[in-house]
C-alpha cells in the first residue's frame, strides 16, 4: 500500500514537471499544460474581438446615412487624435517594460513603468473627454459671403437660411432657450449613436484597465505584487494591449477613414 | 536607461518559462517602429493624390501595427499556439461579422 502511494506521488511529480517546462504554465497541473488563467484571459480577448468587431461594423454600415449633422467631417480634429492615439502606442510600451521589470525582480523598476502605464491611459481618457466635450459642443461659425462657394462643409451650407437681410456672419444656432443646437450627441443623428457607443466602450475599457493598473500599484507597496507572481502583470499587460489594439483600429476605420471624403458609403 | 539595460540580462525564468522574451531594447525598437507607422499614416492621410489609394495603405499600416503589437507584447510570436488560436479565432469571427454585415446592408436593403 505504502509503496503503491509512493509510485502515484512519483507519478505526479513527474507529470507535474512535465508540464511547468511548457509555455504558459503556473507550477499547476492543468489538462492542457498551460496556464488556465492565461487561457481563459486569451479566450475573453478573443470574445472581446467579436464585440468590438460587432460595434465596429454598426458604425460602418451606418457611416454616412445621417440625414442630419454634424457629420465626422465637421468634428474630426486628426493632429488631436493622432497625439493621443501615440500615447496610448507609449503606454504598451511602458507596460511591457513593467512586465519585463518584474521578471526580473525589480520592484522599482516595476512600480515606475505601471504608473507611468496608468498615467498614460489617464492622459488618453482626458483626450477622450476633451474630445467629446467638444463634439457635444461644436457650433457652427461662418461668414455668410461663403455661402454657395464650395469653401463650407455640407452641414454649414444646411444653416445658409441663417444668412437673411442685413446678417453677415453665423456664430452659432441656438432655440428660444439658448441652448446649442450644432453638437454631436448620441442621439442627434446615427453618426453620433455608432461613435459614442464604439468609443465609449473602447473608453470605459481603458478606465477599467487604468483601475486594475493602479490596483497592481498599490498591491505592490502590500507585497502582492512579485517575481514569482508575474502571471498577475502579465494578466494585466494582455488585457493592456488589447486595448491598444482595439484603437489601432479605431483610429484607421473611425477616424482616418471618417474624414477621408471618398471613403465609401455601405 | 540603466535600469533598461540591466534589465535587457535578464535571466529569470520566473512561473512561465519564457526565457525567450524579447529584451527591452526590442520593446523600444518596437514602439519606434509604431510610432513611425502612425506618423506615416497622418502623413499619407493629407496627401490629397492618392485619392482612393488612401485606403489599402491605411488599412496595410494599420494589420502592421496590430501585428506588431500582437506579436511582440502580447508574445504570441513566442507563447504557445493555443493562446494564438483562441484570439485569432475571436478576431476571425470578428472580421467575418464585419464583412457579413456590410454585405448585408450593401446587397439586401432596399435602397
Amino acid at each position: 500500500m505504502i509503496q503503491m502511494k509512493a509510485k502515484v506521488i512519483k507519478g505526479a511529480r513527474i507529470l507535474q514537471e512535465a508540464v511547468t517546462t511548457q509555455h504558459g504554465t503556473d507550477h499547476e497541473y492543468t489538462t492542457t499544460g498551460l496556464n488556465h488563467r492565461k487561457l481563459l484571459m486569451w479566450a475573453f480577448l478573443g470574445s472581446d474581438c467579436m464585440f468590438f468587431g460587432s460595434l465596429i461594423a454598426t458604425y460602418m454600415v451606418y457611416y454616412g446615412k445621417s440625414k442630419v449633422g454634424p457629420f465626422p467631417e465637421d468634428l474630426f480634429s486628426i493632429p488631436i487624435t493622432s497625439v493621443s492615439t501615440f500615447v496610448l502606442l507609449m503606454s504598451s510600451m511602458s507596460m511591457v517594460l513593467a512586465y519585463a521589470a518584474i521578471r526580473k525582480g525589480s520592484l522599482k523598476g516595476f512600480r515606475v513603468w505601471i504608473l507611468s502605464t496608468a498615467l498614460m491611459g489617464m492622459t488618453f481618457l482626458a483626450f477622450q473627454v476633451f474630445e467629446f466635450y467638444e463634439f457635444a459642443n461644436h457650433e457652427v461659425h461662418f461668414d455668410c459671403s461663403q455661402v454657395g462657394t464650395g469653401n463650407l462643409s455640407a452641414f454649414e451650407e444646411s444653416f445658409q437660411n441663417e444668412c437673411i437681410e442685413g446678417v453677415t456672419t453665423v456664430d452659432g444656432i441656438h432655440d428660444s432657450d439658448g441652448n446649442n443646437l450644432t453638437g454631436l450627441t448620441p442621439k442627434t443623428n446615427l453618426f453620433g449613436t455608432t461613435f459614442f457607443t464604439l468609443t465609449g466602450f473602447h473608453g470605459a475599457h481603458v478606465t477599467l484597465g487604468v483601475i486594475w493598473l493602479l490596483s497592481l500599484f498599490f498591491y505592490s507597496f502590500r507585497g502582492g505584487v512579485t517575481r514569482e507572481r508575474d502571471l498577475d502583470v502579465d494578466l494585466a499587460a494582455l488585457y493592456w494591449h488589447f486595448v491598444d489594439i482595439v484603437w489601432i483600429v479605431i483610429f484607421t476605420v473611425v477616424y482616418l477613414f471618417g474624414v477621408f471624403p471618398g471613403f465609401p458609403e455601405s | 536607461m540603466a535600469q533598461n539595460e540591466d534589465m535587457s540580462t535578464d535571466t529569470h525564468l520566473g512561473s512561465e518559462n519564457h526565457s525567450d522574451h524579447p529584451t527591452p531594447l526590442t520593446y523600444f525598437k518596437v514602439a519606434m517602429i509604431l510610432s513611425i507607422i502612425t506618423a506615416i499614416e497622418v502623413g499619407i492621410f493629407y496627401v490629397e493624390d492618392l485619392s482612393y489609394g488612401i485606403i489599402p495603405i491605411l488599412t496595410i499600416l494599420s494589420v502592421m501595427k496590430f501585428a506588431l503589437v500582437i506579436m511582440f507584447y502580447m508574445h504570441l510570436r513566442y507563447d504557445n499556439r493555443l493562446f494564438s488560436t483562441l484570439f485569432l479565432t475571436g478576431l476571425v469571427l470578428a472580421f467575418l461579422v464585419v464583412i457579413a454585415l456590410l454585405a448585408l446592408f450593401q446587397f439586401f436593403t432596399p435602397s
